[in-house]
């Protein structure tokens, strides 16, 4: 049985998981975007 | 000389090793996180803490994430600086957003479980202070490297910086033990066993788990990156002087 209710203390706990949440979004997004960017450049200087 | 790992000293075996282990540590991170929030909430509330003891399901890997990624920097700072791998390099580069960011968790998920337990944002107490003070390291050190357009001495120089900083990871760490601080002592990873009731143990070591594996992928992603903009650059010289 999953818990959710965080009651008086919900002004803490969920904020606190959204951080989170928004924190791993940017670093996934970044991550991969740095990756990707980088990849099609090399990879069209290879190809000239 | 030291032997360092093999994908570390050359960059074909290091993107044909990073092309499978970055998704499988990405899966890794996912499942155990699934499996680290379930046993979390499906925990009691403490009977003390009451719900804001699920904020430690993701505040303790945040905090240990800081400083472990800080000694990942660290380590690859020191090959680059003495054997001049220029893989080890993009690996002290790549782990300095990441270490940022987790340092940042910590910070603000102790701060969300700090007002309701302490009754305040923030205290300047050692472990709080050391705390920042790595961030502001870590800030420093992304700041140092985006300043030099020589990649050579700014390599250099963010290293030397990485290396002086590390001293801050035994201050954060015994800070609790050195100074009366309102930070609670060490109680998952400490001489002895947790201080943690299983309930609430599970979670934590899971969640921490999956903070390693979710940075295992990032870092093997970014590293990639970086050695993919090494070669674009080198390339855009050549074409540049042809």
């Amino acid at each position: 049985m999953l818990h959710f209710e965080t009651g008086k203390y919900a002004f803490y706990v969920w904020p606190a998981y959204g951080i989170t949440a928004l924190m791993f979004a940017v670093l996934i997004a970044t991550s991969i975007g740095h990756a990707r960017r980088w990849r099609k450049r090399a990879e069209s200087f290879s190809r000239k | 000389m030291i032997p360092a790992p093999a994908f570390l000293s050359n960059p074909e075996r290091f993107m044909a090793f990073s092309r499978w282990a970055a998704p499988l540590f990405g899966v890794m991170a996912v499942v155990l996180a699934l499996a680290g929030l379930w046993l979390g909430f499906t925990a009691p509330e403490d009977y003390q803490q009451g719900a804001t003891v699920r904020i430690m399901f993701i505040h303790i890997p945040a905090a240990w994430m800081s400083e472990f990624v800080y000694a990942c920097l660290a380590v690859a700072s020191f090959l680059s600086l003495v054997f001049r791998h220029a893989l080890a390099d993009a690996a002290a580069q790549a782990a300095a957003p990441l270490g940022a960011g987790f340092t940042v968790l910590a910070l603000a998920t102790g701060s969300l479980w700090g007002r309701p337990m302490w009754g305040t944002w923030w205290v300047w107490d050692a472990r709080l202070t050391s705390v920042l003070a790595l961030f502001l390291i870590y800030l420093a050190y992304i700041a140092l490297r985006a300043s030099l357009d020589d990649e050579t001495k700014a390599a250099r120089a963010a290293a030397i910086l990485a290396l002086v900083g590390a001293v801050n990871l035994p201050i954060i760490h015994y800070s609790v033990t050195w100074w009366n601080t309102l930070h609670q002592g060490a109680s998952v990873f400490r001489a002895g066993g947790s201080a943690l009731a299983p309930v609430f143990y599970w979670p934590v070591i899971l969640m921490v788990l999956a903070y390693m594996a979710s940075f295992g992928s990032l870092w093997l992603v970014r590293i990639r990156g970086e050695v993919w903009r090494r070669r674009a650059e080198t390339a855009a010289l050549r074409a540049a002087r042809a």
